[in-house]
């Protein structure tokens, strides 16, 4: 079992993420969009080759990505990712 | 530091994990078995124990396609059968780390039978199941988890049968690690994948997942989207539930989905003498089959 501990915030940093997109893989299901926990993603005004939506960073939100991969898991397509800016 | 928005990229950080050049795979958009089949990637990574010892074996179904995607060895059985191939595997080389990951129309409705023994015996395996209440790939039929009063293709008028409770069922024929979660708890998902992987004997996960386009559509949930939304509003974490208590109907809007690692206790697992001492011995020294972390399982959920 893992023991919660309250957070130094002297020491703690909120890391900041990069966003990656892999738009020919993306099918529009729009998790990303909506379980974002920053709601960092929106649906693109252009599409891909089949036709989708497919996610971009809304305007206004390119520094609020916290990395916390969550969009990456829930991608049920492999076509969204972020990486921690060094 | 320069700030931009998304960057477009060719390839995905996983895709050494999947057979990249099959993807886009062939679920429909709103599937709750990507995200499962990319829990079970990452936790494959992050269970310790490399890639090579890893065996993924998969059945007939939408689910069964996950077998042909992710890149370790895979087997793409027959209907229904997926768990005795695996059970082959996992007794002549207890070194492996073998998988089943299929769908409930295949693992307990026409496997139903070797899921309830490989149970019993305690295998060394552990099963993945994507629940999506209906038979997905063949157009949306009734299956052995449609919920009562569900429609589907072969029930227009309501589903008359009552639906199993995979984890209830699981545990009463003598699983070791029972859990359930859904296609959006994909961090919890992840964990009890690596948990179940580091454990010796038969562990089973449900993984409950959208199908907008079999179980959706004729049950007014409009797409995938709406459907994990309910999971997000109605889900309700609780790893000591009583298990007989573990029923869903996703129509119902009164009750919560009860979610969990609900069993988690320790048996001997099946290792037959025959094998022990025969002319696979050499693979049979548990020794080799070294799991990580495995004395860390212990303790409550």
């Amino acid at each position: 079992m893992t023991t919660r501990r309250p957070v130094n915030w002297t020491s703690a940093k909120i890391p900041q993420g990069q966003v990656y997109v892999l738009p020919e893989r993306c099918k529009g299901c729009r998790f990303c969009i909506e379980f974002c926990p920053k709601k960092v993603l929106a649906e693109s005004g252009s599409i891909n080759a089949k036709g989708y939506h497919y996610p971009v960073v809304a305007p206004g939100k390119e520094a609020d990505c916290v990395h916390c991969r969550f969009c990456d898991l829930v991608c049920p397509e492999f076509a969204i990712f972020t990486e921690e800016r060094k | 530091m320069s700030v931009e928005g998304a960057k477009i990229v060719p390839s995905h950080h996983l895709d050494s994990l999947f057979r990249a050049d099959r993807l886009p795979h062939i679920l429909c958009p709103g599937c709750g078995i990507g995200p499962a089949m990319h829990c079970f990637a990452q936790a494959m990574l992050d269970s310790g124990i490399p890639l090579e010892r890893h065996v993924c074996v998969s059945g007939i179904g939408c689910t069964g396609r996950v077998a042909g995607y992710v890149n370790v060895d895979s087997y793409h059985t027959t209907h229904g059968r997926a768990i005795p191939f695996a059970l082959g595997i996992s007794v002549v080389r207890p070194d492996l780390k073998v998988t089943v990951f299929s769908g409930d129309g295949d693992l307990i409705s026409i496997g139903g039978n070797h899921f309830i023994h490989a149970a019993r015996r305690n295998i060394n395996l552990n099963v993945i199941c994507v629940n999506n209440f209906n038979y997905g790939m063949t157009g949306g039929q009734a299956g052995p988890t449609t919920p009562l009063g569900a429609k589907a293709a072969t029930a227009p008028y309501g589903n008359a049968e009552r639906p199993f409770s995979l984890p209830y069922l699981a545990a009463a024929v003598g699983a070791t690690f029972v859990a359930r979660w859904t296609a959006l708890h994909v961090r919890q998902l992840k964990e009890a994948m690596v948990r179940a992987m580091k454990k010796k004997g038969f562990t089973f996960i449900e993984v409950l997942a959208p199908c907008p386009t079999g179980f959706g559509r004729p049950n007014n949930i409009g797409d995938g989207l709406e459907e994990m939304e309910r999971y997000r509003s109605r889900c309700v974490v609780n790893h000591r539930a009583a298990l007989h208590e573990l029923d869903l109907d996703l129509r119902r809007i009164d009750q919560p989905f009860i979610l969990g690692n609900f069993v988690d206790i320790d048996r001997p697992h099946f290792r037959p003498p025959v094998i022990e001492q025969g002319p696979a011995a050499e693979f049979g020294r548990d020794d080799r089959s070294a799991d990580g972390g495995g004395a860390a399982m212990e303790g409550a959920p």
